[in-house]
């Protein structure tokens, strides 16, 4: 088994958004419906770049029970390892390609009597699905958002005519203005979820504060796309397949395994979902674990790699693939 | 092709019996000579005709007794039918796929006409033609979740994912083996499976939730459960063990045939698409000793998995009281040759 499994889609629209940011419109090649999905859920698109395959992980952000069309909104990474860059500069109108069936690792809790989105920056995606759903639902929400600059930013002023002021509350560092985190969590209702999607350091600390304020842990939720890090190259041995695969400095264990024709399962390809632990047979140097997936006293064994984002220092790493 | 919907009782006269047709599409779920705990997972795909797994939902000649069996049950306990509020979604969803997979598969049997949000389904077994708002609960006689499980084979549990677990919090439960909805709802996955013996030592459960929890849309998973009951009764429930309980004292070497019945549940998962949940279909199938000796390999296969079981699971499966004569009974149609790998009649 490999990823989910995939539909072929022609890009319909490509609308640039912001500086750097550029929304895509997908709609089947074959003309039907594509499948309903769930707020905050993803796709991985695969990207043809001259026979060599990248796939990324892309929050859907279209209202989920449109299912004329899937959009996605892709920042162009500065240091990017070649899927924004791909996305921003060679995809065009009328172009195919693959996207996977939608996957949720960021699910809302339907239980909640409220649901407090806080967005930074790209992280404001998978919001924009939810809250279609919420509103489709009669749910109560209130998203916080929290950009640098606002023309480098986007979907803001769209949100608050769509959803009002009250609903939606913009924060811009560029005008010296800054989220009350405090205040926010310690005035909600309870029984109120918080959901956090933005740059790792703004995660932690929503995390930390509403740890901090009390919150129960099952009321906190985030989510992370962590991409693989470059690094020195190495070579891994695949036990199973007998093959010998060369990691590049930008490249991830799962892009090699995967070019060298060995099939890997994967959901996420961000570090997130677990579908990809693989056993490590052999080891004599240092895994790199970047997953959020295994627990400290998984990553110090060393049984196991998480092989989307992680790397490895040393001589020789024997993995049971 | 028509299917010729049967008339029979899974209680008092127990009328039910298999066609010999039916027979040979029973999902006889050995695939070897002994029996072994394993996750044992595949893709839910459909495969060859003539087989349960000719589609994905499948419709069988028991379908109409079946739905009448259930009404009965719900009627003397509603609380076999429940769904915590929060599962709206996932009701509409299970209804979804349920209305699609029958109308796809048995066309001369249900039509669904969808117009925007405006569905029409037609049920010709059991006389049903209505049109209704998807997404509106008021437009239907009850909930989307009862409504359309008053109209499918098989028991329907509707977990929810949350805190890397899932969480039982709606089910239609009425032919089920000795288990509750309403002691299990509200549970999670490792909870209500408290109970099964050497699984857990195995660390079945924890590799199953794991494989769940990244189940995804568009590949759902199938797996088989059995057990054995005594009398085609579909309602084998903690809350009528009275009823069932002492059947079990009731077999005798000349009644195995009739009264000993294998059950098995094929069990499918499915990632529902606007929940996120997991619809888990339980579908039940029965068939007595007479019926099963009828296959020369089931024939010859069943006794030796009986003698290989080991004494947790014989306990806990309730065989004890009539296990012997089971055996003793299938022994003479089995003749000591070797059976073929898989589960299909040779």
């Amino acid at each position: 088994m490999s990823g989910g499994r995939e539909i072929p889609v022609r890009v319909t629209k490509v609308t640039p958004v912001a500086e750097r940011i550029k929304r895509f419109r997908f709609e089947r090649l074959d003309g039907k419906p594509l499948p309903y999905f769930s707020g905050g859920a993803h796709v991985i698109v695969s990207m043809n770049d001259f026979g060599h395959i990248r796939r990324n992980a892309y929050s859907l952000m279209s209202p989920p029970h449109d299912c004329a069309a899937y959009e996605i909104s892709v920042l162009h990474v500065e240091g990017s390892r070649g899927g924004s860059t791909f996305m921003h500069e060679r995809v065009k109108e009328g172009d195919e390609m693959n996207v996977s069936y939608p996957v949720n690792l960021f699910q809302p809790d339907w239980r909640a009597r409220k649901h407090l989105l806080i967005a930074g920056g790209i992280g404001i995606t998978p919001f924009m699905a939810m809250m279609e759903q919420f509103t489709r639902e009669g749910a109560n929400f209130e998203l916080h958002y929290a950009m640098r600059t606002r023309d480098r930013s986007a979907y803001w002023k769209e949100l608050a005519e769509r959803y009002g002021s009250q609903r939606i509350k913009i924060y811009c560092d560029a005008e010296g203005m800054t989220m009350p985190l405090d205040r926010l969590l310690d005035s909600q209702l309870l029984g109120t979820h918080l959901y956090v999607c933005g740059p790792s350091g703004m995660i932690d600390g929503v995390l930390r504060a509403g740890m901090e304020a009390g919150w129960p842990e099952q009321n906190l939720h985030s989510e992370r796309f962590l991409s693989s890090l470059p690094g020195k190259p190495f070579t891994v041995e695949l036990v199973r397949s007998g093959k010998t695969v060369r990691v590049g400095h930008h490249e991830s264990m799962l892009e090699a395994i995967e070019a060298a024709g060995v099939d890997a399962s994967f959901l996420c390809r961000g570090g997130a979902c677990g579908q990809c632990e693989t056993e490590v047979v052999n080891c004599d140097g240092k895994l790199l674990h970047h997953d959020v997936y295994l627990n400290d006293e998984e990553k110090a064994a060393g049984r196991k790699v998480m092989i989307c984002v992680s790397r490895f220092e040393g001589k020789t790493l024997h993995l049971d693939l | 092709m028509a299917i010729a919907f049967k008339q029979e009782s899974f209680r008092d006269d127990f009328s039910y019996r298999n066609s010999p047709e039916n027979i040979s599409r029973f999902p006889f779920p050995f695939d070897r000579d002994e029996y072994m705990y394993s996750v044992n997972m595949e893709p839910h795909v459909r495969g060859r005709p003539g087989t349960v797994f000719e589609n994905l939902i499948d419709v069988d000649e028991h379908y109409v007794a079946e739905m009448h069996d259930r009404m009965l049950v719900l009627k003397e306990d509603p609380l076999r039918y429940q769904a915590l509020p929060h599962m709206m979604n996932a009701q509409w969803d299970t209804l979804e796929l349920l209305m699609e997979e029958q109308a796809t598969g048995y066309p001369e049997h249900f039509t669904l006409t969808r117009n925007g949000d405006e569905w029409r389904w037609v049920n010709r077994p059991l006389g049903i033609d209505d049109t209704f708002t998807f997404g509106d609960v008021s437009t239907l006689p009850c909930e989307p979740f009862e409504y359309i499980t008053r109209q499918a084979q098989g028991d329907f549990c509707i977990v929810d994912q949350r805190d890397g677990n899932l969480w039982m919090d709606a089910g239609m439960v009425t032919t089920q083996a000795d288990w509750s909805l309403d002691f299990d709802i509200g549970m999670n996955f490792m909870e209500w499976h408290g109970p099964v013996p050497l699984a857990h030592q195995a660390g079945v459960f924890d590799r199953a939730l794991k494989f769940l929890l990244n189940l995804q849309q568009g590949k759902p998973t199938r797996r088989f459960n059995w057990t054995m009951t005594i009398n085609p009764r579909l309602d084998t429930s903690p809350e009528n063990y009275h009823k069932w309980g002492p059947d079990r004292t009731t077999v005798t070497p000349e009644n195995v045939a009739e009264k000993v019945h294998l059950r098995v549940e094929l069990q499918s998962l499915w990632r529902l698409p606007r929940s996120n949940a997991i619809l888990f279909v339980i579908r039940c199938y029965l068939m007595n000793m007479g019926e099963l000796v009828t296959v020369p390999k089931w024939a010859r296969r069943m006794p030796r998995v009986l003698r290989t079981l080991p004494p947790e699971l014989i306990d806990y499966k309730g065989l004890t009281r009539y296990r012997e004569d089971t055996i003793n009974w299938l022994s003479k149609y089995d003749d000591g040759a070797p059976t073929s790998p898989g589960i299909f009649p040779d």
